[in-house]
């Protein structure tokens, strides 16, 4: 298949950007999104241009390096991460439009390329345990409801991508939030340090821009690991409880 | 946001049974307004006091909401990345993926409905922004005015207006509460009674313009 892509150049963090059209041509429709990205920077290159910067890594879908914004969509048409996405997914003749997350909180680096720093300091500030947990345990010393453990899995799938802020209308990151709260709020593990967690976290969150949440529900659309929506009612359960103890 | 949006949900619902007390005729109306409501609560509160203690919990309630909604509005824009002025250069899919109506009229709709507060205000006035004519009998005042066709259409987009601010709010709310038990948001109960909650409020207050206008009700 031919197709048409519009992609956002950027040069650096400073520069302005814009978009640019390039034609890619016999693109097979087993490809992925980011294999087809490839062919259209070979091709750049041995016309000397610059090829186009974007993320990935594991190009299986688990670890949450790459993820563009395809025709207004965080991570195009279909719910997965962009290197699990296939050309198949367009129609012969496609004009696509690529861009980065947008979001005041993730500054471009470079054309595709965001700086997510901003999510690794939130999980700094208390998207973790601390207690010392030795050699792995036998699993079943510890019981866990078997609800609890659906649920605290569901919420650990998040792989920190960023679609949810690049798809929410305020900027907002409390999906990646709330899922990391819910998956330690719901394990034994995790209660000691429940109220300072949260309380921390969401500090983090806001300091670092991102918008706040108004329940439109667009993240839980866009995400790859289908992160539940009510998990941001959890956090806020959590956020209410923690500060009607005066912990904040 | 949540807690003083609330509050005036609260408020609306009562002000809509005293609206529905129209269909009683004059006598009732009027009695409930002019004798029933300055007396609640008395002799422990001053004749009219309790309206004074609601009015006060109101005008903070509409203030914060507007101080809230103002301080969320300037940060979310900031956060959403803006670049010159749209967010993402595509024409596809501006809409996103599942986003309702209502949550999408949140802020503009916001401002419609203060401007309709502060003319309905000002209408409550005694007898003095009196549309139609003036009256002592409120019910005549509500027949006068509703019998224009220009009160009823203002009238009608300010409780559209009210009927979708709800419909997101009122799940918003809860939400922010910590309610929310779906997985999704079309997928949550509290989805359906948001949107059941913003019809019957909306029906429940249009309906006595309708039948002023439409049906000659009071005259
Ligand atoms: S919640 Fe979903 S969209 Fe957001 S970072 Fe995690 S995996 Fe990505
Ligand atoms: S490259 Fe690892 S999830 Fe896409």
């Amino acid at each position: 298949m031919n197709i048409t892509v519009r992609v956002w150049r950027q040069k650096n963090a400073e520069s302005k950007g814009k978009m640019v059209t390039y034609g890619v041509e016999n693109v097979s429709e087993d490809m992925s999104f980011l294999e087809m990205l490839d062919v259209l920077n070979e091709q750049l290159t041995l016309t000397d241009d610059d090829p186009i910067a974007f993320d990935h890594d594991c190009r299986e879908g688990i670890c949450g390096a790459c993820g563009v914004v395809i025709n207004g969509q965080a991570h195009g048409p279909q719910v997965t991460t962009t290197c699990q996405l296939h050309m198949r997914s367009f129609e012969d003749g496609a004009v696509i439009d690529i861009e980065p997350w947008r979001a005041g909180a993730f500054p471009v680096i470079k054309d595709l390329v965001v700086d997510r720093g901003a999510f690794d300091r939130i999980i700094q500030a208390g998207g973790f345990i601390s207690a010392p947990t030795g050699s792995a345990v036998e699993a079943n010393n510890i019981p866990v409801p078997k609800d609890n453990a659906d649920h605290a899995f569901e919420s650990a799938a998040c792989i920190g991508c960023g679609a949810c802020v690049a798809a929410c209308p305020n900027g907002s990151g409390m999906l990646f939030t709330a899922a990391k709260i819910t998956h330690l709020g719901l394990l034994p593990q995790g209660q000691p340090e429940r109220d300072s967690r949260v309380v921390g976290m969401v500090e983090q969150h806001d300091h670092e821009g991102f918008g706040g949440c108004t329940n439109i529900g667009e993240c839980t659309a866009a995400c790859p690991k289908g992160i539940p929506l009510d998990t941001i009612s959890r956090l806020n359960r959590d956020l209410l409880g923690a500060l009607a103890k005066g912990k904040a | 946001m949540a807690v003083s949006g609330l509050i005036m949900l609260g408020y609306l619902l009562v002000h809509m049974y005293g609206n529905l007390k129209f269909f009683q005729g004059r006598e009732k109306f009027d009695h409930y307004l002019h004798e029933t409501l300055p007396h609640i609560l008395y002799p422990y509160l001053p004749e009219g006091g309790f309206l004074w203690i609601l009015r006060v919990v109101l005008t903070v309630a509409v203030v914060v909401h507007a101080y809230a909604a103002i301080t969320l509005w300037r940060r979310n824009k900031a956060a959403a990345g803006y670049v010159g002025g749209s967010r993402y250069q595509t024409k596809q899919n501006k809409t996103g993926y599942q986003r309702s109506y209502s949550s999408f009229t949140m802020r503009w709709g916001g401002i419609i409905l203060a401007l309709f507060i502060i003319g309905h205000v000002a209408q409550m006035m005694p007898n003095w922004l009196s549309p139609g004519g003036a009256s002592d009998s409120k019910y005549d005042r509500v027949v006068n005015g509703f019998e224009i066709w220009w009160v009823v259409l203002l009238y009608t987009i300010g409780l559209v207006a009210v009927g979708l601010h709800l419909a997101h709010g009122f799940w918003s709310a809860l939400t922010t509460l910590g309610q929310n038990h779906s997985s999704t948001r079309r997928g949550s109960r509290w989805t359906a009674i948001s949107i059941g909650l913003a019809t019957v409020i909306t029906v429940g207050f249009i309906s006595v313009p309708i039948a002023v206008f439409f049906f000659g009700a009071g005259s």
